[in-house]
């Protein structure tokens, strides 16, 4: 569904990206991790069009998508959140859900039905009159997820919609992605929180310094020595083997 | 807006009562303020539809009027043609000259104050242009000919202009109203909100923000024609003068920014504290000093302007929060 060939994007002297090549297939769920500053949102505002990339392909259902603007990247259907949450503040949940839903309609009444039915999905039916200002740091990365969701996705970037969140918290938003998966909709996701990864992805790739360093089953990656050691240091992954 | 509805017998009052208004007022003087005030509340709702709602400012809200303006008046000074259709070709103009602007500035990416100087810097160079070409009669100006008549947009009572005006500003209301409740007023404002957010949610915000400023020129340039057929003289000065640019958003400031009365209520307070302060204050330059008194005293204790304020008081929660900050760090 997406693939993605030896991208990279330079800062100056700094490679954020370096020559990544990876794969989203159809109904998967596919996570991204990697140290703080390793490059993943950089590669996930270069998928959605946000910034432009050096050098490299990006493929979306088999057409190259590369130099498309966010818009129209999202008409296509893949579409972003954002890892700082980005509400539209002076508005209603349901009216910040709306604009999602008008990617599809242009109908006021779908519009907010549609909307209303995101709302159930993700657990803000009761929000959904209160100001998106007013709304906890869950209620923030839920409501990204709405809107995203409420364009009809067929691929959802997700950039760290559980940082910040409690456990309980993480456990429910879990639940909504699976389930938003369940409906058909395929997921690629950053996250640092551990445990979800696990639970959720199909696939993990893990990227250090720019460069993919591991590709697998979440378990498989979690006993890579190379990622052990891109995330504790140096000489850990012997250290942990000694110590077992 | 669901409120707005609610109030909608009040409304339809208030428009009966503005229609029969000058059945019972006699005076000349009440209606010309009125006509002011109806033409302020035009044209500021014409910037409250790219400034309120689009969250784009700009400074330079003239530029659509005085180029209206020049339309349809060289039409009718050179060729004769009726201000009736002209004013349908200062529209275009209007939007076209939008189009330019929007275009160039938009797609380079000006947002806020970068955005604002450079309409204020379009609305200088059309000034400019108008001065030193010939077409538009130069420093001279255009002396239109009074000869009443609606095919010429000119009457012979200021109840036939009060009339001209009360229409134009039930148009832009109409507009705004419909803007309220649309899938493009919509984007818009989650373009105001947040352009990125707007953006990945598949909003074309260039095309968004090039339509809102293209209404804009729209009525600005209809504005144009009813003030050269109401004072039948146009010169660079009066056509694109910083005053009218600066009044179009303050009166929509001070109504409230994105709503639907704001322009109105903010040319009816201003035009009134002016006429009273005027009325009343007769050392000269005083009552300009007592206006912008009045002016810093709305702006600084009410930053949502009077309707904002009167809606906080209604209704708490779901504020429209323009001033609020928002962090908007790139990650």
């Amino acid at each position: 569904m997406l693939r993605v060939n030896n991208l990279t994007k330079k800062f100056g002297g700094l490679v954020a990206v370096s020559s990544v090549d990876l794969e989203v297939n159809e109904k998967e769920i596919v996570s991204l991790i990697g140290p703080n500053g390793a490059g993943k949102t950089t590669l996930f505002a270069m998928v959605a069009g946000f910034l432009k990339a050096d050098e490299g392909e990006i493929n979306f259902e088999n057409a190259s998508i590369v130099g498309m603007k966010p818009h129209q990247i999202c008409q296509r259907g893949m579409v972003r959140t954002f890892q700082i949450t980005q509400p539209f503040a002076g508005l209603t949940t349901l009216q910040n859900i709306m604009v999602g839903a008008y990617s599809n309609t242009a109908q006021t009444n779908s519009a907010r039905k549609k909307a209303e039915e995101v709302a159930e999905v993700v657990g803000m039916t009761s929000l959904l009159s209160q100001g998106a200002d007013g709304l906890t740091v869950a209620g923030r990365k839920r409501l990204e997820l709405a809107r995203a969701l409420a364009t009809d996705p067929k691929l959802l970037l997700l950039d760290e919609v559980m940082a910040g969140l409690n456990p309980a918290e993480i456990d429910e938003i879990v639940k909504v992605i699976k389930g938003i998966r369940d409906r058909g909709v395929t997921i690629f996701l950053i996250e640092h929180v551990m445990k979800a990864v696990m639970n959720l992805s199909d696939r993990t790739y893990v990227l250090n310094d720019g460069k993919l360093i591991a590709s697998g089953t979440p378990s498989s990656v979690a006993e890579n020595p190379q990622v052990i050691e891109a995330y504790l240091g140096h000489g850990a992954a012997e250290a942990m083997a000694e110590g077992a | 807006m669901s409120n707005l509805r609610r109030h909608l017998s009040f409304l339809v009052l208030g428009a009966i009562g503005l229609v029969v208004l000058p059945y019972f007022i006699t005076s000349r003087f009440y209606i010309d303020v009125l006509t002011l005030i109806f033409f302020t509340a035009y044209l500021g709702q014409s910037w409250n539809i790219l400034g309120g709602y689009a969250g784009q400012f700009s400074f330079g809200g003239v530029m659509f009027f005085g180029t209206g303006a020049y339309v349809s008046s060289i039409l009718l000074t050179t060729f004769g043609f009726p201000p009736i259709f002209g004013i349908f070709l200062a529209i275009l103009g209007g939007a076209f000259l939008g189009l330019i602007v929007g275009y160039m500035s938009f797609r380079s990416g000006l947002k806020g104050s970068y955005f604002a100087l450079i309409t204020l810097a379009f609305a200088e160079l059309l000034r400019v242009l108008a001065n030193s070409v010939e077409f538009t009669g130069g420093g001279v100006g255009l002396f239109l000919t009074y000869a009443p008549g609606l095919s010429n947009l000119q009457f012979e009572t200021p109840v036939g202009f009060y009339y001209f005006a009360l229409v134009l500003m039930f148009i832009s209301i109409a507009i705004v109203y419909w803007l309220e409740g649309s899938r493009f007023g919509a984007q818009l404002v989650a373009i105001r909100e947040n352009e990125d957010a707007a953006e990945a949610l598949g909003i074309d915000t260039l095309r968004c923000k090039i339509y809102a400023i293209m209404i804009m020129g729209a009525m600005g340039g209809a504005a144009g024609t009813f003030y050269s057929q109401k004072y039948l003289y146009l010169d660079p000065p009066i056509a694109y003068s910083i005053h009218l640019s600066v009044e179009m958003l303050l009166v929509t400031i001070v109504g409230g920014m994105g709503t639907i009365f704001g322009p109105l209520v903010g040319a009816f307070v201003l035009h009134t504290v002016n006429e009273v302060a005027r009325h009343f204050i007769d050392t000269p330059g005083l009552s300009l000093i007592v206006y912008g008194l009045i002016l810093i005293i709305i702006i600084g204790y009410l930053p949502n302007g009077l309707i904002g304020a009167f809606k906080k008081k209604e209704k708490k929660s779901g504020s429209n929060s323009l001033d609020k900050k928002r962090s908007r760090e790139e990650s």
